[in-house]
């Protein structure tokens, strides 16, 4: 295979007029080039202040079918979970994973709630995650792999509710690279600021137009993705 | 410029087919207060060797184009596709031979379509045809992407007091004629144009027209072997009100 | 796979004449056509700053084909720093060899697949079931299109050729284990088998392979971009994933990735942005309690770096949106299978050749009206007529072009050229035309022109050339 690579390289400069590599000018504008990246055009819709942020970001994630709430408190979760899956008549059982948000809410206010802290598995019918960040330009939930939130958890399961603290609501996908460059999205588990094993970006529920091109949601992922934006990080 | 010197690229299909869009051309241009000369050795832009491939020919074709028109102030041409040919194609053609760019470019720079020159250079603002009747509008490709021409006609057949246009729903996809491609790949093209004079019919309109020939004989022979009875003219006859004789296709009564 | 036999591009005119007599196709391209125009339409509206997004996005491929060798490095450094091994592939046999080899090594039977066109070019599925490992697909429309042993009709919709009730049909022959006499009229019905018939192999497979949309060069990263989560399961829940990329989806940047998938959705589908947009870097870390063990890129060449320096170079910023198809009006009379490989439309036209010679594919690029439609909706701003033409030029060059057609060009050049013969001989032959047609104003039928009358009438000329009327009337 290095013969391969070999191959490859060099009808690349071939192709392209050069005998060998490039010279070290050259190199090294490239090279700054990759360690800092420069953002290319940004889309004037996002150019708002942080409240129309907010509304941005749930008429976009609404406009692709996800359906969205909002509370005041981490402690209005438990309640906000029970009654849409009551409403949508799906069982009170949840599989989730333990992360910072989602480990201060007061879950034990709302024992009708079934809460298993696990990987999903295959008859698992309702997940329930946080999510890093909320892009406004167009509903986007961005996701990062880890321990504390395992990326099946966004595909198996038929039903996922998001949890979305409202400070994390950002404009870009632009502002997700620069959170996980300077940390400020994942706390101490990414010191290193390396990319996580999975970003998942995730607009609105799973869907397919494979069949005359008729829009049907639940394809393979999830049928509903319901976001609960919740105001403060506090409990009360 | 007050009356300039414009030169009539009269378009091969135009010589050959349909003799009353260079006089109803030249009438446009003349009300408009140009000059109007038709160089006699001219015969055809160049496009069916270039569409082949063959762009030996091409070039040929192309200096002997340049040559014949590059004395006038402009080339008018009553066809998007040649115009097309001329002010877009010409200058890609040479980009190798310096001199024969420059004048390529020149040549180019001058070459208008018909409906262009009018509305964009003469910004002529009155049209004297008594054309009377409810007609739809064809979008011929090259003039519509290499020219932006889509206002220009629609503008002047506005000042026609009795024309009324429908527009015609996907007035910007093909109609399938393409050159040889019509008669090369005749199946795909049968398709096109039937789906394009489907929507024609159903506008209601009674007559169809377009600037560029080869898109309205293509449109027009679809349409009457469908037995259908819409005239089919190009848009110069109807804006110098120049619609007495036959229709295209259709046959002469004197 | 005698269906491979029969759809070369070789084949085209026969492939096309086929598939215009195809009822179920017509209906099937009428249905789809209005969704991917109108909805790139509606998207494209609600962004001010799309076209200058085109031009960024155009710039970025155009800066990375100019420096392939050293972002191709860089991302490979990349991503074995992160724990992934990278592969190079000149070929389809080398990925394929690659493929089985990894796959052997750990003694895979079965392998889930997410939708890939470099897939689709290395035939890998035939390769793992010639070795006795199955390849399922679990895009709807590759599942679609997999069990009814076809090719795919289009880059973004695989099975966009075909109605619900061909669908239906095939499921039916399939799911033999399901009741014979259950409803599967409607496409939620249909969606909702697939689902559930697809979701126990999900856990079967221990090989997930899928495409990519970019390979990112700053971090190692792989995107893959999906409405379904197909692509996600099938790499998450396998204990090895494998992604198979072509060398040009490099891009420099995540943020210049960011541009790319701003004006790809918004193309392809007219979403604003796909569902599921997915940055893949290394196997699983220590601490995760999923996602696959080993992570694979096979870096395909397959005549790539031939077409970079050439005037081909602008087709490898191609970014597989399949815009030029829907707005195309040859593939949606036609359909995707006529064009006889993986890539239909425009941008098959000028890949095809490329990649399996002009020899092989010369119709494709002759087969267009040059209308320019596929290049006005390009979000790469790809010159496709004009690549189109460099084809036809290759051709004639290399005198693969039709003797008739080629002498034809000839005679008609050489009166071109001598205006005053050319008049002469035209003149003579728009009388004669004048005089046979006279009464009826036009032809139902013509010698030399049958190509023409089989499907329309010809107008019969005016009597005289414009030239001739023009001098009489100049000298009275």
């Amino acid at each position: 295979m290095n013969e391969q690579r070999q191959i490859i390289l060099n009808n690349i400069r071939r192709s392209l007029g050069r005998s060998g590599p490039m010279d070290k000018e050259k190199i090294s504008a490239l090279k700054d080039r990759l360690t800092s990246p420069k953002r290319n055009l940004i889309p004037e819709r996002t150019s708002l202040t942080s409240s129309s942020l907010i509304t941005l970001f749930k008429d976009m994630a609404e406009g692709v079918f996800a359906s969205v709430e909002e509370v005041d408190r981490l402690s209005d979760i438990p309640r906000a979970i029970t009654s849409y899956l009551k409403k949508e008549n799906l069982p009170s059982q949840v599989v989730m994973s333990s992360d910072e948000v989602l480990d201060s809410v007061p879950w034990e206010e709302q024992p009708l709630l079934g809460i298993s802290k696990r990987i999903p598995e295959k008859d698992d019918m309702v997940s329930v995650t946080s999510a890093a960040v909320g892009v406004a330009e167009t509903g986007t939930l961005a996701m990062f792999s880890g321990p504390d939130h395992p990326s099946t958890l966004n595909f198996l399961p038929e039903t996922h509710v998001v949890v979305l603290p409202k400070d994390r609501v950002a404009k870009s996908y632009e502002d997700v690279w620069d959170m996980i460059r300077n940390n400020t999205a994942m706390g101490d588990r990414n010191e290193k600021k390396e990319m996580p094993r999975t970003v998942n970006f995730i607009t609105g529920p799973s869907r397919s137009g494979d069949i005359e091109q008729t829009l049907l949601l639940g394809a393979h992922g999830p049928r509903r993705l319901h976001i609960i934006l919740v105001d403060s990080k506090e409990t009360n | 410029m007050e009356n300039p010197q414009v030169a009539l690229f009269v378009t091969c299909l135009v010589d050959l087919f349909r003799p009353s869009v260079g006089f109803a051309s030249i009438k446009l241009l003349e009300d408009a207060g140009c000059l109007v000369e038709v160089p006699k050795l001219q015969s055809c832009c160049g496009q069916p060797a270039y569409n082949t491939g063959d762009i030996g020919e091409t070039k040929k074709i192309a200096k002997q184009v340049i040559e014949t028109f590059e004395s006038y102030d402009y080339v008018i041409i009553p066809s998007g596709s040649c115009a097309g040919m001329l002010s877009r194609h010409y200058p890609m053609i040479f980009t190798n031979d310096n001199e024969w760019l420059e004048r390529a470019n020149k040549l180019a720079d001058r070459s208008y379509e018909l409906l262009s020159f009018l509305t964009d250079v003469l910004k002529i603002d009155s049209i004297e045809s008594d054309f009377k009747g409810v007609v739809t509008y064809h979008d011929s490709c090259s003039g519509l992407r290499e020219l932006s021409i889509h206002e220009q006609p629609r503008k002047l057949m506005d000042k026609i007091e009795g024309l009324h246009l429908r527009e015609l729903p996907d007035s910007n996809v093909c109609c399938g004629f393409g050159g040889t491609f019509c008669v090369k790949y005749a199946d795909i093209s049968d398709r096109m144009v039937e789906n394009k004079v489907n929507q024609i019919i159903e506008t209601g309109a009674q007559t169809l027209l377009a600037g560029d020939l080869g898109c309205l004989m293509n449109m027009a022979g679809k349409l009457q072997r469908m037995g259908s009875r819409l005239k089919v003219r190009h848009v110069a006859e109807v804006l110098a009100g120049m619609t007495r004789g036959p229709a295209i296709g259709e046959p002469n009564r004197d | 796979m005698l269906l491979m036999v029969e759809t070369l591009p070789k084949q085209f005119k026969k492939n096309a004449s086929r598939q215009l007599a195809d009822e179920d196709l017509r209906k099937a391209l009428t249905k789809s056509k209005g969704h991917f125009t109108g909805g790139r339409q509606k998207a494209i509206d609600n962004l001010p700053e799309f076209d200058s997004l085109r031009d960024k996005a155009r710039d970025i491929k155009d800066h990375v084909l100019e420096n392939l060798d050293f972002y191709l490095e860089e991302y490979e450094q990349k991503v074995i720093s992160t724990g992934g091994k990278v592969h190079w592939a000149s070929t389809k046999e080398d990925v394929q060899n690659t493929v089985l080899e990894i796959c052997r090594s750990v003694n895979a039977t079965s392998v889930n697949k997410g939708k890939s066109m470099i897939g689709e070019e290395c035939d890998i599925n035939e390769a793992l079931e010639n070795s006795g490992i199955r390849a399922v697909e679990t895009d709807l429309g590759e599942y679609i299109i997999q069990i009814r042993d076809e090719r795919p009709s289009h880059i973004i919709a695989p099975a966009v050729h075909l109605t619900k009730s061909q669908v239906e049909k095939s499921f039916r022959e399939t799911h033999t284990h399901l009741d014979p006499q259950r409803i599967l009229e409607e496409p939620p019905t249909l969606l909702e088998e697939a689902r559930t018939v697809l979701r126990g192999k999900y856990f079967e497979a221990q090989v997930g392979i899928t495409g990519a949309n970019f390979l990112v060069a700053e971090t190692g990263s792989s995107i893959i971009v999906t409405n379904e989560g197909n692509g996600d399961l099938s790499q998450l829940l396998p204990k090895v994933h494998i992604v198979l990329a072509s060398i040009e989806k490099i891009v420099p940047s995540l943020e210049d990735a960011s541009t790319l998938l701003r004006v790809l959705a918004r193309s392809a589908t007219g979403q604003e942005f796909s569902v599921y947009t997915t940055v893949s870097t290394g196997p699983r870390r220590k601490a995760d309690l999923d996602g696959p063990e080993e992570y694979h890129v096979i870096l395909l060449d397959n005549g790539r770096t031939n077409m970079l320096g050439t005037e081909f170079q602008d087709m490898l910023r191609c970014i597989r949106c399949g815009a030029c198809m829907n707005h195309c009006p040859v593939y949606q009379s036609v359909g995707g299978h006529a064009y006889g490989w993986v890539y239909p439309g425009p941008m098959g036209a000028v890949l095809t050749p490329s990649l399996l010679g002009v020899d092989e594919a010369g119709h494709l690029p002759n087969a267009s009206t040059f209308c320019g439609r596929c290049e006005e909706v390009c979000p790469v701003r790809i010159p496709l007529p004009k690549l189109m033409r460099h084809w036809r030029q290759r051709e004639f060059e290399s005198h693969l072009t039709p003797k008739f057609a080629r002498y034809g060009i000839k005679l008609w050049a050489y009166l071109v050229k001598r205006p005053s013969l050319y008049k002469w001989v035209m003149g003579v032959q728009v009388k004669i035309l004048f005089l046979l047609g006279k009464r009826q104003g036009r032809f139902s039928s013509l010698p030399f022109a049958g190509g023409w009358t089989k499907y329309r009438e010809f107008p019969a000329p005016e009597g005289k050339t414009f030239q001739q009327l023009w001098s009489e009337s100049s000298n009275e």
